[in-house]
């Protein structure tokens, strides 16, 4: 192809930017626990759970259509695998990644079935999976029913040694997960994640692998979920069954996605930050917080069923962590700047052709 | 019926599809070479979209064999049979709405035709350009009208690097200026040697490319050869215009 051909763009100068950005985020965030309270550790530690919880879903049902509303149960399968590991003998936070990879591989049978069911059949399937499973693990003795345990063996070390610890990892979890939804989104495997969304047969029909995707971006939520999971044990310390396989985890999930912006990368992390906000201002108010919650979902999804990123990127072009393609045809007559996407211009490309 | 020739790219053997009761495909024999371009009319009903459906893999004939490149490919889903070279369009474009109408076809560029990043870029460039869609190509396909997400069903269906294109009625509803487009855009296929099965009612626009015309009625194929030929059959005339009653 000639010099003047059109060109593809990925990113922008202002997704550069935001690329720094979050990289000097990442580091500050690293770095604060020496200028926070104790309280306001935990805090954080409790945001990027959030943002790991929004990420996951925002993947699978945002950019999968995969919508569940049954993933507590990664999220409990991770705290509970935790405590059974922990209990084994192993080190209380190595019990929380292998617990992870566990739920993993325990979601990859589970995709095999729950898989083959469609959009409504699938979201509610997933929920008396999650129910199921609850049953289940109140069957474990360790467990004792809903009166559930303890990670006992954290115990050994001092409160603010776990604390630092909890939240380091808690950080290193939310920035590796998220460079691996970003990486796997904006690779090709992105491209087909979304083609299945929108139309399965159609993504058949062109040579994408559908079953295979989505069993790929099914087993990853789970893992994601499971260390959200297994963090909110270890900061947490108590296991009870019916604490962590809540389907208000989902709704959590739900709300913080919807809000942020469905299908936008960035807007899952800007969801988990205004849950989180909104939770710790009104959180005390008890069921007026709830309430709240709420009807801030209700004007949501009136109002800007995109969500807040997606109205803004609608609105004004904004793209920083942008996952999709641009194509940019080379300046010509007719073309001084290289933008293209007027109608008139389409029409009179077409006579040409 | 022509015989089944030698040098077949593609050939479907005693095709039957029914829908519980309903027999929509009644044994079909079809076979074609790799460098021909069939045309297939019929009246509305007579099972040529179920046939395009059975043949590129998006559900399996009830009986019957179905052959490509020398294999049998009956029990291959459409995502292998895409990859092998056999692509189709759809009757009612099935858009990536959400992705913009490059994207769109990027993914087939990538994963129908297998290629690396650059090149899936060059590839969907090209069938964008070729389908005269390089200017809508940051458009959100939902965004898209009727006429242009048929031109993406073809540019898809071709950045995915078919030996062999089933169209279905891409040409439905274009004006005689947009149709002669098409019929170009079909020429320049079939210089690229790429074969054409196209399902169309918009018979003087099909016969300009079309080689060999295939006409089915109520499940089967009662004509079969060259255009003119098939177009006087006595057979064809009485589908179309209704043999009276019986």
């Amino acid at each position: 192809m000639s010099a003047a051909s059109p060109t593809i763009e990925r990113g922008t100068a202002a997704s550069r930017i935001a690329g720094v950005g979050v990289l000097a985020i990442i580091l500050l965030l690293a770095v604060s626990p020496q200028f926070l309270s104790a309280g306001a550790v935990d805090r954080m530690t409790t945001l990027f759970i959030y943002v790991i919880l929004a990420a996951m879903w925002n993947a699978l049902a945002g950019f999968g259509g995969l919508v569940s509303v049954g993933q507590q149960v990664f999220f409990g399968l991770g705290a509970y695998f935790a405590i059974r590991l922990a209990n084994a003998g192993l080190n209380p936070f190595v019990s929380l990644f292998v617990s992870a990879v566990i739920v993993g591989a325990v979601s990859w049978p589970i995709s095999l079935f729950m898989l083959r069911l469609k959009n409504g059949e699938f979201a509610i399937g997933m929920w008396v999976i999650a129910a199921l499973t609850h049953l289940l693990v109140n069957l474990d003795r360790l467990i004792q029913g809903e009166t559930g345990t303890s990670l006992i063996s954290l115990n050994v070390y001092d409160a603010s040694t776990r604390r630092l610890t909890i939240y380091w990892l808690a950080l290193a979890s939310m920035t590796a997960l998220l460079a691996i939804l970003f990486g796997l989104l904006r690779g090709s495997t992105g491209a087909a994640i979304r083609a299945i969304r929108d139309n399965e047969d159609a993504a058949a029909s062109v040579g994408v692998r559908v079953t295979g995707t989505k069993r790929l971006l099914f087993v990853l939520a789970a893992f994601g979920i499971g260390v959200a999971g297994a963090l909110w044990l270890a900061t947490s310390i108590t296991f009870q069954p019916k604490t962590y396989f809540n389907v208000q985890w989902t709704a959590y999930m739900i709300f913080m996605v919807l809000v942020g912006g469905i299908g936008t990368f960035e807007g899952a992390i800007l969801g988990a930050l205004l849950f989180f906000l909104i939770e710790t201002w009104f959180g005390g108010t008890g069921v007026w917080y709830l309430i709240g919650l709420g009807a801030t979902a209700l004007v949501f999804s009136l109002l800007l069923p995109r969500g807040l990123w997606g109205t803004l990127e609608e609105r004004f072009g904004w793209r920083l962590l942008s996952v999709g393609y641009r194509v940019k045809l080379p300046p010509g007559p007719s073309n001084p700047t290289g933008e293209i996407a007027s109608p008139l211009q389409t029409t009179n490309s077409r006579e040409k052709a | 019926m022509n015989a089944m020739p030698n040098g077949a790219i593609l050939s479907a053997a005693g095709i039957h599809k029914r829908f519980g009761a309903l027999v929509v495909l009644d044994d079909i024999d079809f076979a074609m070479g790799a460098d021909e371009a069939v045309g297939i009319v019929g009246p509305n009903g007579a099972g040529k979209t179920t046939l395009l459906s059975v043949l590129s893999g998006a559900y399996p004939p009830s009986a019957g064999t179905i052959a490509f490149k020398g294999g049998d490919v009956t029990a291959l889903p459409a995502t292998q049979r895409c990859r092998l070279g056999l692509v189709r369009t759809h009757q009612v474009p099935k858009p990536f709405g959400g992705m913009t109408a490059f994207e769109n076809v990027f993914v087939a560029a990538s994963h129908g035709a297998g290629l690396s990043r650059d090149e899936a870029y060059e590839e969907a460039l090209g069938s964008l350009k070729l389908c005269g869609m390089l200017g809508v190509a940051n458009r959100r396909a939902e965004t898209l009208g009727l006429l242009d997400r048929k031109r993406l069903e073809l540019a898809r269906a071709l950045a995915a690097k078919p030996t062999l294109l089933l169209l279905d009625e891409i040409g439905g509803g274009l004006t005689d200026g947009e149709a002669g487009e098409l019929v170009e855009t079909i020429r320049e296929l079939r210089r690229r040697k790429i074969g054409i099965v196209w399902i169309e009612h918009i018979v003087h626009v099909l016969l300009q490319v079309a080689e060999r015309l295939i006409c089915m009625d109520a499940g089967k194929i009662i004509a079969d050869g060259e255009p003119q030929a098939v177009m006087a059959d006595p057979q064809v005339i009485s589908a179309y215009l209704g043999g009276g009653p019986k």
